[in-house]
């Protein structure tokens, strides 16, 4: 690294005064400087890293996980039937709310701190640090999903280790977190923002959520392909749209 | 001044929230290499101003240069060659002061091989080099800004931002900051620091503003202003703002 | 505020056509069309109930080109008409949900059931009220409006999922919209053709209604941002 980086073919034009604005020459692409993936690994990593050394989100979504699954179970006295039906809409309503939680932190903590300034600072492309943040946001209710997938199938009594289902699971979370992680960098600027997450995000997210729990329930009863399948083409198509959302999108909410 | 020599060049910059004009038609050069303190009094847009310079606020209007890039559209190239340090340690209180560094190292896309070496390097530089393992969360005030200013020198910016880098310090971690910011400065580096203790921003710096009605209200040489008038040349300057 | 007399004559005219126009459409709709075979009598509240989801979809699809082209130009302007769309869209998406009732509870003898077109009408309401919601959580108005513009387009979602819901799950129990099946039993082209009729009719009359209700949103708007700069420009010379 030099220096003062010599921007060679913008001195002529800075001379040239101020009222050339090379930047808007035709065609030019701004690269940023960082590699996206790099900077998209470097995020998640941070965030995976301070996690594993705190703690904090983990063990609070977790321990809520086991309160809700309790709560459910206890006022929900079903028998193996019910269980069978009930069981995928358990999970789902378990995944959204946990993930509420680490949602809500996730971003806070860095805007407080002021370490979201720090990331903005640096040469990346903002969708980047959104990927980062997403992909950090993801593993952890990805591990709430894992853990609630075996809590089920012991207290429900339901094989939920299927193939299928985990699938299911990856894309209905991939919606999720993504609208979710997108969502989250705007209710931290609200006030009551705690309140604002869930109001802005739940609509948003319903239709992926809907769809998982249908696409779950057909999958756990071993009905045939054409009752799970079109319900796994809206999540792919939803996660798509959120994903191009929060690429093209990003950008705007992070700068002031 | 030619152009080449003006690392950084604002011109008529105004900066609105709603309907409160913060920044009305700023104008200011800064030539490579010069140490600049920017006065003036709470609210007058200095950590706005500093802000946009950092390609984190946009200018309602007015044109920003920075080594020639130019603001917003050229963003990233600015970020790559500027060092910001605030009154907000901007850490990760939870990862260890290495970890910080090597995580902004990436960030700043500093090659692999010279990572590890120039998160050391800078560690030793503001002295916290046999704390490095230790994780942020434990260090005073004094050792978060000096970590801080780690981060900030990391990967060799040519231009460096410093609003209000002593809150909260005591004197002696005041002391050790006014040592590394005078080293820091050294070497062709461009400062901007905000300050409110007006002695200190006087001996640091080559030359010395006063931001008052969201404008460059004084601008001089430091060698051109007595140090013990300055207090009431700051009164006169930003005092007129405040009883208008 | 001034605007042009021309465009306001313009308002005004259409002001006045739309509702001739709302009035001609429940004459066709309560008297010119028969009754439909199966549903009888109930059917006739249908006209209103399409007409006023086309006028929510035109709305918030207006909302995302608010959305994009304030993003691109940061004129409030298009704020202030994102905004108009999505208030006039909310109240057009109540009447669907509200008609929609109303003809539920003779037919299908209940007042709501979650079948998946009901239940994707209601989520798009509640994304729309949530935009509003949001607003009014975020106190800097560049912030605001930029927020509001995101998640205008964001929300917009939810409206394309009361599209696709219907190829996902043809099972449902809502009537496909206007097709054969609701033709007279004696299979009469006059009749058929009536219904068609005063069914386009009725989507032209909403889409003319939106369009006017937006325009007096938008002005609306314009003069409560006009008082409240006034308020704070006398406020400072006090
Ligand atoms: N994000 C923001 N939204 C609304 N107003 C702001 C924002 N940031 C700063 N301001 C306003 O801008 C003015 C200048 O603030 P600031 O730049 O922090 O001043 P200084 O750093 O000189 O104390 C203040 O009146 C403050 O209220
Ligand atoms: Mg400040």
């Amino acid at each position: 690294m030099s220096a003062n980086p010599e921007p060679t073919t913008h001195a002529v034009s800075a001379a040239e005064g101020a009222i050339a604005r090379p930047a808007r020459r035709a065609g030019r692409r701004h690269r940023p400087l960082t590699p996206f993936w790099r900077a998209v690994g470097a995020v998640a990593w941070k965030d995976l890293r301070a996690e594993m050394r705190s703690r904090e989100l983990i063990n609070s979504m977790v321990l809520f996980t086991f309160m809700t699954v309790m709560v459910f179970s206890l006022a929900l006295e079903l028998d193996k039937e019910a269980r069978q039906t009930t069981v995928a809409g358990v999970l789902w309503v378990t995944i959204v709310f946990a993930g509420l939680i680490g949602l809500g932190r996730s971003l806070a903590a860095e805007k407080d701190r002021g370490s979201l300034d720090a990331l903005l600072l640096t040469p990346i492309d903002r969708s980047a640090l959104f990927f980062g943040k997403m992909i950090g946001n993801l593993l952890f209710v990805l591990v709430i999903a894992l853990v609630l997938l075996a809590l089920l199938t012991v207290l429900f009594n339901v094989t939920l280790l299927k193939p299928l289902l985990i699938v299911v699971m990856v894309l209905g979370t991939v919606g999720f977190t993504t609208a979710g992680t997108l969502l989250s960098s705007m209710s931290v600027h609200a006030r009551a923002r705690e309140a604002m997450l869930p109001i802005i995000l739940m609509p948003v997210v319903l239709p992926v959520l809907i769809s998982a729990v249908r696409a779950s329930v057909a999958i756990l009863e071993g009905l045939p392909r054409d009752d799970w399948f079109p319900w796994i083409q809206l999540l792919v198509v939803a996660d798509a749209i959120f994903l191009a959302a929060g690429y093209g999108l990003f950008d705007y909410v992070v700068e002031e | 001044m030619s152009a080449a020599e003006r690392t950084i060049e604002v011109r008529a910059l105004t900066k609105t929230f709603g309907l409160n004009p913060v920044l009305r038609g700023l104008d200011l050069d800064v030539p490579r290499g010069e140490f600049l303190t920017l006065l003036g009094p709470n609210g007058s847009g200095k950590t706005t101003l500093l802000r946009i310079l950092g390609a984190l606020a946009r200018p309602t209007s007015g044109t920003v240069r920075i080594g020639g890039w130019e603001l917003p559209d050229e963003a990233e190239f600015v970020r790559a060659q500027l060092g910001v340090v605030s009154h907000l340690p901007l850490l990760y209180d939870t990862l260890t002061a290495e970890e910080n560094l090597l995580f902004f190292a990436r960030m700043y896309n500093l090659p692999r091989e010279a990572r590890r070496e120039r998160v050391d390097t800078v560690l030793r530089r503001v002295g916290l080099a046999r704390r490095a393992r230790d994780v942020v969360a434990t260090y005073s005030r004094g050792m978060q800004q000096r970590l801080a200013i780690a981060r900030a020198i990391l990967h060799d910016p040519a231009v460096l931002l410093l609003d209000e880098p002593y809150t909260g310090l005591d004197q002696d971690a005041a002391a050790l900051l006014d040592e590394l910011l005078r080293e820091v400065a050294i070497g062709g580096r461009t400062v901007i620091m905000t300050t409110h203790d007006l002695r200190r921003g006087h001996a640091l710096a080559d030359r010395i503003a006063i931001l008052s009605r969201g404008k460059i209200a004084f601008d001089a040489p430091c060698r051109d202003v007595n140090p013990d008038a300055l207090p009431a040349l700051y009164a006169d300057t930003t005092g007129a703002a405040t009883t208008r | 505020m001034t605007y042009s007399d021309s465009r306001t004559r313009l308002l005004r005219g259409l002001t006045i056509a739309a509702v001739v126009l709302f009035v001609i459409g429940l004459y066709l709709a309560l008297f010119w069309v028969g009754p439909e075979r199966q549903q009888g009598a109930a059917q006739r509240i249908f006209y209103v109930h399409l007409g006023s989801f086309l006028g929510s979809f035109i709305a918030f699809g207006a909302a995302v080109v608010a959305g994009i082209a304030y993003l691109r130009t940061r004129n409030p302007r298009w704020d202030t008409f994102g905004l108009a769309n999505v208030e006039v869209g909310l109240g057009m998406a109540a009447i669907t949900i509200v008609t929609g009732m109303t003809w539920a509870r003779p037919i299908w003898n209940t007042w709501w059931t979650w079948d998946p077109r009901l239940t994707s009408v209601a989520i798009m309401w509640l994304a729309y009220a949530a935009y509003l919601m949001l607003r009014s959580g975020i106190e800097d108005p560049e912030r605001r409006q930029r927020f509001a513009a995101v998640y205008g387009i964001i929300a917009f979602a939810s409206v394309l999922f009361t599209i696709i819901i219907i190829r996902v799950r043809p099972d449902t129990i809502h009537p496909v919209v206007a097709g054969p099946t609701q033709a007279d039993p004696t299979g009469s082209f006059e009749v058929a053709g009536r219904i068609r009729d005063t069914l386009f009719f009725n989507l032209f009359t909403f889409a003319v209604i939106t369009v006017v209700l937006v325009w007096h949103r938008i002005r609306l708007e314009n003069l409560i941002q006009h008082v409240m700069r006034r308020k704070l420009e006398v406020l400072s010379e006090l």
